[in-house]
Order: C-alpha cells, then structure tokens, then sequence
C-alpha cells in the first residue's frame, strides 16, 4: 500500500509540472529553430509575401499541434469526452477545463515564436516591403512602376548588387523594422495583461465551480494512470502464473511419461523448489520446444483451483 | 518474488520511455550526421539531380530500418507472428498494434532528416539547379548559347567559385530563389506529418478505445511474459548448475572414499560448516583429479533425486535405477542455454 500512496502522490504533484516543463521546453525549442533557421527571402516580387507571411504563420500552427500531440492530458479529455456515459455521468464543466487548460499550454510555443518573429523583424520586411509607398522614399521616387516592384522586392537582400549601399534600401528596412517591432512588443503587452487579468480575476467568478472541475480533472488523469499501472501489474502476475502452470503441467506429462516407479523422495520433491521437477537435458529441451510450440492457454483458473 | 518485481516494473514502468528516448537519441543523431555531413554537389548536369535526390532520401531509409534494428520489440514481434499456434490463439490486432507502434518510432528519424535536409535548402538547390525558370528570374534570350550548354552553366550554380553564367542568371538569385521553394517544401511536409500525427493521436479515442485498451494490453502481456520466461529459465538453470555441480563434487568424494578403502573415514561430527563446504576434497592432489574430471569428463546434465541416507556413507542404494527416457550422457561440454 505504502508504494502505492508513493505513486500517487508523485504522480498527483508531477502531472502538472510535467506539463509546464514540456511547455516550457517546446517555447526554448521554438526561439531556438528560429535562430537556426536560415533566413533567406527570395526577394522576387510574388514570392516575398507568401514566403514572409508562411514563415511566420505555418511553425506557430506546427508548434501548437506539436503542444497537443506531447501533451498527455489531451489524450485523457479526448477519452472523457467521446466515452459512453454508461454508469458514470459527464461533467461539461470538467471537459471544459481540461480543454481550456491544454489550449493554453499549447498556445505558449507559437506564442513565443510569433513574437520573437516580429521583435526579429526579418519575416516582416521580407513580406511587406513590396507593399511599401514609392513615393515616400527618395530612392524609388522616380522609377517607373515595374521597377519599383522589383527594387522594393529587393529591399530584404542586403547583399544583392543593386542594393548593397543604397540608402533607400536601409530606409525601407528601417520603417519597416520599427513596425515590426512595435507590433512585436504591443502584442506581448496585450498578452501580458490578459494573462494577469484572468488569473487575477478567476476568483472572483466561479470559484467554487473551477475548484470542483479542477478536482474531477485531477482524478480523471489519476485515475487513467492508476488503471494503465494496474493493467501491468495484472499482467505481470497473470504471466507468473501462466508459467508457473506451465511447468507445472510439463512435470506431469513427464511423471505420465516415466516407465520407472516413482521413488520415494520424488513426490515430495517435485513442484516445489525451483528445478520444479525438471532434471534432465531432454525434458528441458522438451519444455522449451513446448515453449515455442504450444504456447499454454491464456487461462490460469486451474491454477488458482490447485 | 520482490526482487523480480522491482526489475519487472522497472522495465515495464521504462520500456515506453526507454524507446521514446531511443527515437530521441536518433532524431539527434540524424541532425548531427547531417550537419557533420560535407554536402559536396557535383555541378554537373545529370549528377546533381542523382546526388541531391540521393541525399535526400537514402539516408531516411537507412535511419528508418535502423529503428526497427534498435527495438528490441521487433524479435518479440516476428516471434509471435511466426510461432504455431498451439493451444493459444493468435491476434491479428494485437500483431497491428505492435507493428505500428514500432512504425511510429521508427518514422521519426528519417523525418527529422528530411526537415533539416529540405530547412536547409542545399540538396534541393543542388539538384533542381538546371530547371531554374530562366524567363521569370534571368536572361532567357542569351544568345550563343546551345540547350545543353545553358544547362551546364546552370548545373554550376550551386558552386559559386566556379559560376560563370552571371549574365544568364545572378547566382545569388537563383540560389534564394531554389532555397525559398526548399523551405516552402520542408516547412509543408513538416507541417503535413504534425497534423498526420495528431489526427492519428486524437481519432483513436474517438473510434476503437476499447479495441486499442485490449491491443495494448495483451502487447505489454506477451513482453512481460517472454522476461519472466527467460528469468525463470535462466532461475532454472542456475539451480540445475548448482545440483548437478553438486552432485558431481559429491561422486567424486565417493570415488574417492571407495578408491581409499584403506584410510578411515574422518568422523565429520565436529566439522562445521567450512569442512562441509569442502565436500569431502581436502588435499591438492584430489582437487587436481576433480578439475581432470571436470575438464575430461563432465557429468551428464541428468540429476539424480538426493541421496537416501544409509549407515556407511556409501551412496551406492540410493542412486535411481537408469531409466530409458534419459540415457547416461558423457558428452565433454555441453552448456544447457535456456
């Protein structure tokens, strides 16, 4: 008993850190594939948003799948929500909460890559440069307007011939950097305060409803934990058995299967002991070749009748 | 039986972990390879699309059968698929669950190379290099230059030292522009076997619970079952070692004693447990005759019942009558591997 109140009591404190670890882990991951991505826009009139706006957008959709799939509770609402209510009812307010508390877990690594994005600025100079008013600045003033597309296309790629000193170039970097970069920072402020509000808040509604849905939550992963722990529990014993039943049933063919009489020590000493009555190099063969041939019955009620 | 219960649930408790870190280490190790891997592209036409697809996809391959290698459960698999079927059914979902289980392991290595390969960019530039569009991005109307020379010009791409086609295309160009399609490529197929996943994780609940709970079970059922197999074998073969060393240390001592019919027997009343341990070989030259013997003539892997006890020492009555099912073997060195 005592190693099962061990158990639980890990279990019960972990779960929930176990999840934010792996929240906090898939965020790490998320800044660090974007500073190991090669950045490298294709600065061509129709290929710079699609590239800048994808990259942006597909990783954060990518990473809240990957918040979901690593995520161990999902499994458990999936199942509470889709069973059949059989003697047990459903509480839509535990669904709920499981639900809502996934999500936001999940929402923590594409969360951090957008705004690292942003706060970065590359994606966003890359995507809209092309969308910028010639007219503004000084350098493409006076092009003529496929040119201007394509030079503005160009903006991103500081290396390319034509834009290496030009000082339109870095203007347009700089306008749209700066963008960028308030967008990046207002976002996180917003989020920020949102987060504080809600967990500041949450008392104030429904308190007692949330504590009972966070229980029920609790107990529901606990209680899949425990069944999948003493699934393998049982079928560690149903397997000892099983062998044990085995080994026996091959001493008795082999005791069926001897022309001598029965010595007087042997009734004694078969079955009990570990050799189990198997003494011989022949009827260990004969037992593994059984092993493998006949695999005994999943059925250990003769056993447990002996 | 405690002892057997701490290594049990030691493996039972860590067999998924220990294959989710297994797929780890090689989802790292694919990374690593790649970025210790010297990408050198050819830049010659008909090579760089054989190289660059080559690197691609021969390297998951390799990665995808080495998972299957690494798991131990693949053994246990062929095993239960391959063995008759005696007095216990087979089932074929249960035979599913394993194979897919293993599947889903496997797959991530070679996954996790094809991203990095297609993030990269290198392979796909090296080898679609020649099917640049030269009418979007460069000089399509260059004149003096055949089919087949403007496709050796282009093969060079990827090799900026030696490009010189800086007036059909600009290198720089062409390379942003193949390494943007790669990264569309890697950022789709990334983004295609996440939602794969994730739709295979969270149908299954929804459809086969109870079918998958059962699949699942007897799965962990037949591993833990082939362990304690080979620990009570191995249990077995212990015990079996020690009688029949035993009961070999115990003829030769009686050997002896009939050998030496002129010594009196030692009264063993006051001998103690380390006189015992000795069993009955107490000067170099009876050891050495009982490692001869060990060597020369090991006995056969036939045990006989414990001795009755009689008055005079002599084992002669209890020893059991040969029975025809198990002849006296002299074989030289068999080892019973359970």
């Amino acid at each position: 008993m005592d190693r099962f109140r061990m158990i639980f009591q890990y279990f019960q404190s972990n779960s929930e850190s176990v999840m934010n670890g792996i929240c906090g882990l898939l965020a790490l991951a998320s800044v660090k594939m974007y500073t190991s991505l090669d950045f490298s826009c294709p600065c061509l009139p129709q290929y710079n948003m699609a590239y800048g706006l994808g990259i942006m957008f597909v990783p954060p959709i990518i990473l809240f799948l990957c918040g979901l799939i690593l995520n161990r509770q999902a499994l458990v609402m999936l199942e509470e929500w889709r069973r059949p209510a059989g003697r047990r009812k459903k509480d839509p307010a535990v669904i709920r909460y499981m639900c809502s508390s996934i999500m936001q877990r999940a929402m923590v690594a594409p969360v951090v890559w957008i705004i690292v994005t942003l706060l970065d600025g590359k994606c966003l100079i890359c995507a809209f440069s092309g969308s910028m008013d010639p007219q503004k600045f000084v350098g493409f003033a006076n092009v003529s307007t496929e040119q201007v597309q394509q030079l503005l296309a160009k903006v991103p790629c500081k290396d390319d011939e034509l834009m290496r000193n030009s000082m339109s170039r870095k203007a347009v970097s700089r306008y749209l950097r700066c963008c960028s970069q308030a967008l990046g920072w207002s976002i996180l402020l917003i989020l920020i305060i949102a987060a504080f509000l809600a967990r500041w808040l949450r008392p104030c509604f429904n308190q007692a409803t949330l504590l009972q849905a966070r229980h029920w939550s609790n107990y529901i992963d606990i209680e899949q934990k425990i069944f999948e722990e003493t699934c393998c529990e049982h079928s560690r014993l149903f397997a000892h058995k099983c062998i044990l039943h085995f080994f026996e049933s091959m001493q008795q063919e082999i005791r069926l299967h001897r022309f001598s009489l029965p010595r007087e020590g042997e009734e004694a000493e078969g079955g009990e002991g570990p050799l189990q009555g198997i003494t011989d190099q022949d009827q260990v063969n004969k037992l593994l070749k059984t092993w493998y041939y006949e695999k005994p019955p999943l059925d250990v009620s003769q056993a447990h009748q002996r | 039986m405690d002892k057997f219960r701490m290594i049990f649930q030691f493996f039972q408790s860590n067999q998924e972990s220990f294959m989710n870190g297994i797929c780890g280490i090689m989802a790292l190790a694919s990374t690593q390879m790649y970025s210790a891997f010297d990408f050198n592209c050819p830049c010659l036409p008909h090579y760089n699309l054989a190289y660059g697809l080559g690197i691609l996809l021969v390297p998951p391959f390799i990665l995808f059968l080495l998972g299957f290698v690494l798991n131990n459960n693949i053994s246990m698999l062929a095993e239960e698929w391959r063995r008759p079927r005696g007095r216990r059914g087979k089932d074929a979902a249960v035979l599913r669950y394993m194979c897919c289980s293993m599947a889903q392991r496997a797959m991530i290595a070679p996954v996790v190379w094809l991203a990095v390969t297609l993030l990269d960019g290198k392979c796909i530039t090296c080898a679609f290099c020649t099917s640049v569009p030269l009418e979007s991005l460069g000089n399509a109307s260059h004149p003096h230059l055949s089919q087949g020379e403007v496709q050796r010009v282009l093969a060079r791409i990827p090799c900026k030292e030696i490009y010189n086609g800086q007036q059909l295309i600009a290198n720089e160009v062409a390379v942003r522009y193949l390494r943007c399609i790669s990264q569309a490529l890697g950022w789709c197929f990334v983004l295609l076997m996440t939602t794969l996943a994730f739709l295979v994780r969270s149908l299954r609940p929804c459809f086969s619970q109870a079918a998958f709970l059962k699949s699942r079970y007897w799965s962990h059922y037949i591993d833990i079952e082939r362990k304690l197999f080979d620990e009570t074998c191995a249990e077995h073969a212990r015990s079996f070692a020690k009688v029949c060393i035993q009961q070999f240390f115990e003829g030769m001592s009686t050997d002896l004693e009939a050998a030496r019919h002129h010594l009196p027997r030692k009264a063993p009343a006051d001998a103690g447990e380390a006189a015992e341990k000795l069993l009955g070989i107490t000067d170099q030259g009876t050891m050495n005759m009982a490692l001869k013997s060990w060597h020369r003539c090991k006995p056969p892997l036939h045990l006989h019942p414990p001795a009755q006890p009689t008055g005079n020492g002599w084992a002669g009555e209890g020893k059991p009558p040969t029975h025809p099912s198990a002849p006296q073997k002299e074989t030289a060195a068999y080892y019973s591997w359970v």
